[in-house]
């Protein structure tokens, strides 16, 4: 009774609770639907990738550098392997490196992120230089680094794109319980007596995922660049054969002059991957930011 | 002032420290025997013994972290393992390429980034910021090589209109004193060599500049319309000063702060792509010696860029918050 007479009658609503209002929002976002869209396809042709592939993506099914045509919709390249075929099966390699990689980020930076700005003290100041000497490096020379290291291969590669955005998302997740520290409601649980870990785990970290589920997104879209990025300096998955996008484009180079479709195809497949991925973040981040509530 | 500065400097200690740390265990993680995995198909008993030598494989491993961070502070930062060559002399010889691309990616995307941020700050919603967002949102999403090849192919081979290739035409005989060949030129008085470098720069530039464009054109645009919003902007303008008098003293003043942060983060994320980009347009840079390192397994060669990158990162952040304390007093008294 009370709150209904405080609240402004054009501002009160039907609580919808945090993801179905993020939800309704993003349904009204229109450039964020376009990257759901871009996603969508980019998602179907990964997983669906064996079943609508017209070739097998590692066998030579014409002959040399075909111009596109109905049987080759992307043409074929030097070996006569079918281009859209591979385009397809690169997207799952895409796919799954990318996604491994943000999650596997999210998890290092998580729990770097959440001790640092939970217990605070002089592990947050540990914490806090590890990341910033990771920082200091260029996130491509450090993958490169890594994967020099480490060898060449799929997990190789997820690993090291891994390690170069977890710092990112840690300083993200140290800043948030930071700022929450203060918030009423975790103060009133820490009057009530709870423990330091139950504060965090049930009060401060479900308030603090909402910035770390936006960088996410928009990570996605560098990872996936940055996984060609590393195929095309001759980084990418161990065996040179596999229909990785980067791999496929140092090939593709070699043609541009009497075949520059094959750099605009695998390039287009990389480019609405990323601009999906983008276009969904910059939608997320709005339609999740309470303040821009209406 | 002189105190921030001193504090900053110590506060980049622990981080030197790390990334020395870091970097001395990337040659002693690499798999198998070292001297197989550093020296591979170059190795010979001598090299072998040479190579333990230097990296004192035998002596406990604090000791060998000491030694190897004594002999770089002295300037020693190892040798390529295919033609012995010292790193640092090498890659003098090849940074002053990447510092001209670097430099041009920065000119193109401040100089194209700002007056679109500004121009799609003027009419929020209008068609001219709809064309600029998506702009800078197709900058971000495109990788730097597949812009690059796109130049190529658009401008060096259907159009035929710009080089694609080197920093210079092969047939130029040259002799580059500072190696920025931007300068070298110019104080030659070779005007047409100086012309055809600014031609060979344009791509590689475009290219390794679509995404800081991008991101500058957008905060630029963040940053003019919350200003914009402000009660003194509507002050200004209510008494009556002009247009361009509200936008350069009471707009654009304010709006600088974020920027300037922004253009500074810039940096390492170029010199990251500058990697990628030379290699595309074949430019004598640190980046292209890099790639080839990384083929030829010269892992010395990798570690000491990846330091000298770091530090150099370090030292232009240092700059940049120096600078921002200058332009913003608020910051100084923290």
């Amino acid at each position: 009774m009370f709150r209904a007479a405080l609240v402004d009658p054009q501002i009160a609503r039907a609580s919808r609770g945090l993801w179905g209002d993020a939800a309704r929002r993003l349904r009204r976002n229109r450039p964020a639907l376009v990257g759901l869209v871009c996603i969508v396809l980019f998602a179907l042709a990964a997983i669906l990738a064996p079943f609508i592939s017209p070739f097998d993506p590692y066998a030579m099914n014409g002959s040399s550098l075909d111009a596109p045509s109905l049987t080759h919709l992307f043409g074929t390249d030097l070996l006569g392997r079918d281009i859209f075929s591979r385009v397809l099966y690169g997207a799952q390699i895409s796919l799954f490196v990318g996604v491994g990689a943000v999650v596997l980020a999210l998890v290092i930076g998580g729990v770097l992120g959440a001790i640092a700005g939970g217990f605070g003290g002089r592990i947050d100041g540990v914490i806090m230089r590890l990341t910033d000497v990771f920082l200091s490096i260029p996130s491509i020379l450090l993958a490169i680094g890594i994967v020099t290291a480490l060898g060449r291969g799929m997990v190789q590669l997820m690993f090291a794109i891994a390690v170069s955005y977890a710092p990112t998302f840690a300083r993200l997740l140290r800043g948030s319980l930071l700022a929450l520290r203060e918030a009423d409601y975790v103060v009133a649980a820490r009057t009530i007596g709870a423990s330091r870990m139950r504060i965090l785990v049930r009060h401060m970290l479900p308030n603090a995922l909402t910035p770390l589920i936006v960088q996410a997104t928009l990570v996605l879209a560098t990872a996936i660049i940055d996984i060609a990025g590393l195929g095309f300096l001759g980084l990418g998955p161990a065996d040179p054969r596999t229909p990785e996008w980067g791999t496929m484009l140092v090939d593709a180079r070699r043609f541009m002059q009497t075949a520059p479709h094959i750099v605009v195809f695998i390039g287009g497949a990389i480019v609405i991957s990323a601009i999906g991925f983008n276009l969904l973040g910059d939608g997320l981040r709005e339609s999740l930011d309470p303040k821009l509530k209406r | 002032m002189g105190r921030y500065i001193v504090r900053r400097l110590i506060a980049a200690i622990p981080v030197l420290i790390g990334l020395s740390i870091l970097l001395f265990a990337y040659i002693r993680i690499l798999p198998g025997d070292p001297c197989v995995a550093i020296l591979g198909q170059h190795r010979t008993p001598a090299a072998c013994a040479a190579l333990r030598e230097h990296l004192g494989l035998d002596l406990p491993l604090w000791q060998q972290y000491i030694s190897y961070l004594l002999k770089t502070l002295s300037g020693d930062l190892g040798s390529s393992v295919v033609n012995s060559q010292p790193f640092l002399g090498e890659f003098l010889t090849r940074f002053p390429g990447t510092i001209e691309l670097t430099a041009g990616a920065l000119i193109f995307s401040i100089g194209v980034g700002i007056p679109l941020g500004r121009l799609a700050a003027r009419k929020v919603g209008g068609w001219v910021d709809g064309l600029i967002t998506g702009v800078s949102l197709f900058g971000v999403s495109i990788p730097v090589f597949v812009l690059g090849l796109a130049l190529v192919v658009i401008f060096g081979v259907i159009l035929g209109w710009l080089p694609t290739q080197g920093r210079i035409d092969a047939r130029a005989r040259f002799d580059a004193t500072s190696g920025i060949l931007l300068i070298d030129t110019l104080f030659a008085g070779r005007l047409d060599l100086f012309v055809d470098v600014v031609r060979h720069l344009v791509l590689p530039s475009i290219a390794l500049g679509s995404i800081p464009l991008a991101i500058i054109a957008r905060i630029t645009r963040a940053s003019v319309i919350e200003v914009a919003n402000e009660d003194y902007v509507r002050t200004a303008r209510s008494k009556g000063l002009k247009e361009k008098t509200v936008d350069n003293r009471h707009v654009m003043r304010n709006a600088w702060l974020p920027v300037t942060t922004v253009v500074g983060l810039q940096i390492g994320g170029l010199l990251g792509g500058a990697v990628l980009t030379e290699t595309v347009f074949v430019w004598n840079g640190v980046g292209r010696w890099v790639v080839d390192a990384i083929q030829n397994h010269d892992y010395p060669i990798v570690q000491s860029t990846i330091l000298v990158f770091a530090v150099i990162f370090l030292i232009v952040n240092l700059i940049v918050d120096v600078g921002y304390a200058l332009l913003n007093p608020k910051i100084r008294y923290q």
